[in-house]
């Protein structure tokens, strides 16, 4: 794998290995977005609010119509009609420029298309799940990163934005030799390292995987994971991590946020979050998945199913399928609130005092002493 | 029933097996080359299978895509004819597909989307089974409330007038299991029932056939490529790479003890939050092409531990544990790896902890480019 060069003008912050204390560089804030208009619409994600640090990874975890994408696809300003953002700011910090103190600040919600294209891809790349349909089929790798360098690049001469074509793939494990390839020639794990590579030609600063390795197979995606990690920690880019699998997530991210039914339910450092979940659904949810090791037991997983978000249950979304609901739970919505003396953040009226906590979502949080996922990766 | 097919059970079951394919091979004919090249190749997606299912037990088929996995259940169903190998009902080869077949084995399909007719309610898709197979008795529609109540959707009468649309993916599912049960079967073929699902809904399902495996005695063949899943329903796991099974064993024992080096590969790969060693990624890269498989044994080319024998001669199935059998050289007995080569075969003498540093081979060019093909004839 070759080092790779600096054709942007700015220089590489160094990698963090603890992101805890990095400034933002991605601050959602009180976003809405809605599908259709007026009494029709169906609130897909409801005040959200999401602070993604340099170098961090911020897992996003939900199920199938949980909002999760529809938060990515806002942030970047996306979202195909129907889809509404109806409040909210998406800021994005850019990073210090050489000789100034602080970077500069955009509302991507209220950027023209000029500042957009200034930030798109650029600063704030995108992988989705079906790398077949993002890579267009008709042209070979090679000519859409020849397209992509002409015109964020135009310095480049044409052999230069090949060389860079070939550094990039051979930064994810091709060969360069791919860039004649169409993408129906690849399988699946090479267009998704080819989406990967392409993500990274402009050296963004925050990178967006939605659901990145779901189609793909178990050691495919392992292998894909552990590369875009060790890319995360070199070149250091924030990466949002949007999944289905909370099992994955733990792994991975540094700080897991967990959604349900349009609104962020709980934040948590992965660690915390995976040994002593405080919402019942995470709790419910990390007893999807069947441990690897082991006496096997029963598992009993999340009684019903997810909700219709046109006929979502009244105060809490999730109190239908809670084994703990209250009184309170069906009546009132709760809001995500700081559990005192931690970094975690829950939307639960178990915790809102005044009721007793379950002992299964009262585990001591490991808190510093389990190892961070950025320790873990920097051990391997 | 004859006894000569019963003695020739391979893996020691102890319950007599309601269905059993025995050495199934399945080719399909692939276009290959290009311009005047160009002609046609056979791809084995099968190749030499064997399988049993006993009644009472959940046996999981894992793999890759294209390992073949869904093509083996496809073959227990006689949905397509094997081209090699046969499949035996109580003991009795089966040729083509007599309704009593059908009565006796049923399938579950991955997408309850696709595998739903969305123009007819719940309640025909549960008659049609009833009336083609005579079932059912006097009261037809106390026999499909029946049914929508052995899968939990209650109460019946909530959902037989229903269209698929207005019922969730996990419903949706158990309607499907519901009308592989209206005839009864012995069998059921369960491929990827919850892939496609919410994680959320997933266990529902899964407890759901270990349900029907507890209280109905079915035989369930459980497809997946989920190994966490199959160590959590089913009884023995087999595993399959490139069209053929690689390791059988008891779920627990195979997961906790693979002897298999892509066992072992594929255990390492998955996501496991309790993890307390990095992932070992030893062999990792592409299935190789099926149309001109790896000579000798099919992983060799990844394996982290491939010796001279393995390129050469396929590796026999040795019982490691009993019931636990892995078709590897590297459990073979180092005086008995004929023809071997000495050298080689010195240096790995009794090396059974299997995690030498050994970096993947390079993996051809052409090989991957024919996975998607492979993956496309699963």
């Amino acid at each position: 794998m070759s080092e790779m060069s600096h054709p942007a003008p700015t220089p590489r912050m160094p990698a963090y290995s603890s992101a805890s204390k990095a400034e933002p560089v991605l601050e959602v804030r009180g976003l809405n977005v809605d599908y259709g208009f007026g009494t029709e619409a169906v609130h897909a994600v409801v005040d959200c609010n999401l602070v993604l640090r340099r170098g961090q990874v911020l897992g996003l975890a939900g199920e199938s119509g949980s909002g999760k994408s529809t938060i990515a696809m806002a942030a970047i300003r996306l979202l195909r009609s129907p889809g509404v953002i109806t409040a909210g700011e998406v800021l994005f910090h850019s990073r210090p420029l050489e000789g100034e103190s602080s970077g500069q600040t955009l509302d991507l919600l209220r950027a023209d298309d000029a500042e957009l294209r200034r930030v798109r891809w650029s600063e704030i790349s995108v992988v989705f799940q079906s790398a077949l349909n993002a890579l267009n089929p008709v042209i070979t790798i090679g000519a859409q990163f020849d397209d992509l360098l002409k015109v964020h690049r135009p310095h480049l001469s044409t052999t230069e934005r090949w060389d860079r074509g070939v550094e990039l793939l051979e930064m994810v494990g091709m060969t360069g030799d791919r860039l004649r390839s169409y993408s129906h020639e690849l399988s699946g794990g090479m267009r998704q390292r080819a989406m990967i590579a392409m993500a990274l030609a402009l050296e963004p600063q925050v990178m967006i995987l939605d659901e990145p390795t779901t189609a793909l197979d178990v050691v495919t995606q392992r292998e894909i994971l552990e590369e875009l990690m060790g890319l995360r920690d070199r070149l250091g880019f924030a990466a949002l991590f949007i999944t289905h699998d909370l099992s994955l997530l733990v792994e991975l991210a540094d700080e897991i946020v967990v959604m349900y039914a349009g609104r962020l339910m709980e934040s948590a450092p992965a660690a915390s979050l995976f040994r002593s979940p405080r919402l019942p659904y995470t709790y419910g949810l990390l007893h999807c998945f069947p441990p690897m090791h082991g006496e096997r037991t029963p598992m009993e997983g999340i009684p019903g199913s997810p909700p219709d978000l046109r006929a979502l249950p009244s105060g809490c979304s999730f109190h239908p399928r809670c084994p703990w609901a209250m009184e309170r739970c069906r009546k009132e919505t709760p809001v995500l609130t700081r559990l005192d003396g931690s970094g975690r953040e829950v939307a639960c009226w178990l915790h809102a005092g005044g009721a007793t906590v379950p002992t299964e979502l009262a585990v001591a949080d490991p808190g510093d002493r389990g190892p961070s996922a950025a320790t873990r990766r920097a051990t391997r | 029933m004859s006894l000569t097919a019963q003695q020739a059970a391979a893996p020691p079951v102890s319950v007599r097996p309601v269905l059993e394919g025995r050495g199934l091979t399945k080719f399909f004919s692939v276009k290959h080359g290009r311009g005047i090249f160009a002609g046609t190749a056979r791809l084995f997606a099968v190749d030499d299978v064997s399988i049993v299912l006993a009644p009472g037990t959940v046996t999981a088929l894992v793999g890759e895509s294209g390992s073949g996995k869904t093509t083996v259940a496809r073959i227990l169903a006689k949905i397509i004819n094997p081209d090699g190998g046969e499949v035996l009902l109580d003991g009795e080869p089966v040729s083509g597909r007599p309704r009593s077949y059908a009565r006796q084995v049923q399938m579950v399909f991955q997408d309850p989307f696709a595998s739903l007719n969305p123009i007819h309610r719940i309640n025909y898709h549960l008659l049609r089974p009833l009336k083609i197979h005579g079932l059912g008795g006097d009261d037809v529609n106390e026999a499909v409330e029946d049914l929508l109540r052995r899968v939990a959707l209650e109460p019946p009468q909530q959902f037989t007038r229903k269209f698929p649309h207005e019922l969730s993916g996990g419903q949706r599912q158990r309607v499907a299991i519901a009308r592989a049960l209206s005839v009864r079967p012995r069998v059921l073929l369960a491929d990827e029932p919850v892939s496609m699902l919410d994680v959320s809904i997933r266990l529902g399902i899964l407890n759901l056939l270990a349900d029907l495996r507890d209280r109905e005695h079915l035989a369930i063949l459980y497809v997946t490529h989920d190994i966490a899943s199959a160590r959590y329903l089913a009884d023995t796991i087999a595993v399959m790479y490139a069209g053929q099974v690689v390791e059988t064993a008891p779920s627990a024992r195979l997961t906790d003890h693979p002897a298999h080096p892509y066992t072992q590969l594929l255990l390492s790969a998955a996501p496991d939050p309790d993890r307390v060693e990095p992932p070992n990624l030893a062999g990792s890269g592409a299935p190789p092409s099926l149309i001109a498989p790896p000579s000798g044994c099919r992983f060799h080319p990844r394996c982290p531990h491939a010796m001279a024998i393995c390129s050469t001669t396929a590796p026999p199935s040795v019982t490691v544990d009993p019931g636990h059998a892995a078709n590897c050289w590297l459990h073979v007995d180092p005086s008995r790896r004929v023809p071997s080569n000495p050298e080689v075969v010195a240096a790995n003498a009794g090396s059974t902890s299997m995690r030498p540093p050994a970096a993947p081979p390079p993996i051809g060019t052409t090989q991957m480019r024919r996975t998607e093909e492979d993956r496309s004839m699963e």
